[in-house]
């Protein structure tokens, strides 16, 4: 019988996965069976995908790129592999969720943002010290090809307007809403849902403070529009935008996407 | 008609845009469906609500 071990089929001629990782490598090794990592002995059919990994080794490219996408259901990895997600706006919301959906390995990803690293970007958004003064779309994908050499990113360093929200986004089915202005937000949502027949936007409203992490949601308010946030806070004088809930919504947002590339569309 | 869910009485023959206005919408800042259909914001001011209209209107804050 063939299984999968780090990316090639093998026959393991009736061993259980512990039997496998005893054979190819070292008891210390981790082992992680269909997505998950275990510590007790299971038998192997022939579905099974097994990872063994040597903690502390540089492995080769190719089997590098079947020990990250170990953490990932087989069925799921191979839809988010074809994944195609644009990212409008690359501040607090769009540079964590660029990392987020680079780390699960959401195939090809664009990204757009005309601005440059701020040391005021800092408080909350995905970029060092190093990356200051930085175009975000060439800092961002500096990181993301660090954390996953695997996925195809492009970028954009242009001001989205409502005349070339076709030309930047028509070949994008996911369309990721993460500016900051909220006249900005709804330029975005209302050209595309106009132009783009066959887009669908996972949007955000209301993140800034530190309110309950609890009033942050993801809702349907439109056929194609889904919004995380608690749909009130907006940042202002005194009320500003902190790490913590920001990455929260962040987080709702990266997971609707997510949601949507394995073909979940309710909430 | 039916605005977010909510059933709301329609003046006679209100536009989109007195609506908007005398329910303190910013319409810079807000998205509106019209039974299932995206308005564009140039429309606001010639659409005639109707009392089987649903109406959706999303609106934004500043923060990302």
């Amino acid at each position: 019988m063939q299984v999968e071990i780090n990316g090639n089929k093998r026959e393991v001629a009736g061993r259980t996965a512990f039997e496998v990782r005893d054979w190819l490598g070292a008891a210390s090794d981790i082992v992680i069976l269909n997505g998950f990592q275990i510590d007790k002995d299971y038998p192997l059919t022939a579905e099974d995908t097994l990872t063994i990994i040597r903690k502390g080794v540089m492995p080769e490219r190719e089997e590098l790129a079947s020990m990250m996408a170990a953490r990932h259901t087989p069925a799921v990895h191979k839809k988010l592999q074809q994944g195609r997600v644009a990212i409008a706006g690359l501040g607090g919301l769009g540079s964590n969720i660029a990392v987020m959906l680079a780390r699960i390995g959401v195939g090809h990803l664009l990204l757009v943002d005309f601005d440059i690293v701020e040391p005021s970007n800092l408080n909350r958004q995905s970029y060092y010290i190093r990356h200051l003064g930085m175009p975000k779309t060439q800092a961002l994908q500096e990181q993301l090809t660090e954390i996953n050499p695997f996925i195809q990113i492009e970028t954009r360093t242009v001001r989205v307007t409502a005349d070339n929200v076709v030309e930047l986004f028509s070949d994008y089915p996911i369309l990721c809403e993460a500016f900051d202005k909220p006249d900005a937000k709804a330029m975005l949502v209302n050209t595309a849902l106009q132009k783009l027949p066959g887009v669908t936007i996972v949007a955000s409203s209301g993140m800034a403070g530190y309110a309950s992490s609890n009033l942050v949601k993801t809702t349907h308010p439109l056929k194609r529009l889904y919004m995380c946030g608690d749909l009130e806070t907006g940042a202002g004088i005194g009320t500003g935008l902190m790490a913590p809930r920001v990455q929260i919504c962040a987080g709702h947002q990266a997971n609707m996407i997510l949601r949507l590339l394995v073909g979940r569309e309710e909430i | 008609m039916k605005v977010n869910g909510q059933q709301v009485a329609l003046k006679q023959g209100q536009t989109l845009l007195v609506f908007l206005t005398a329910a303190q919408y910013d319409c810079r800042t807000i998205a509106v469906e019209r039974n299932g259909v995206i308005v564009p914001k140039a429309e606001y001011e010639s659409i005639c609500l109707e009392d089987q209209d649903t109406i959706e209107i999303v609106r934004f804050v500043g923060g990302g």
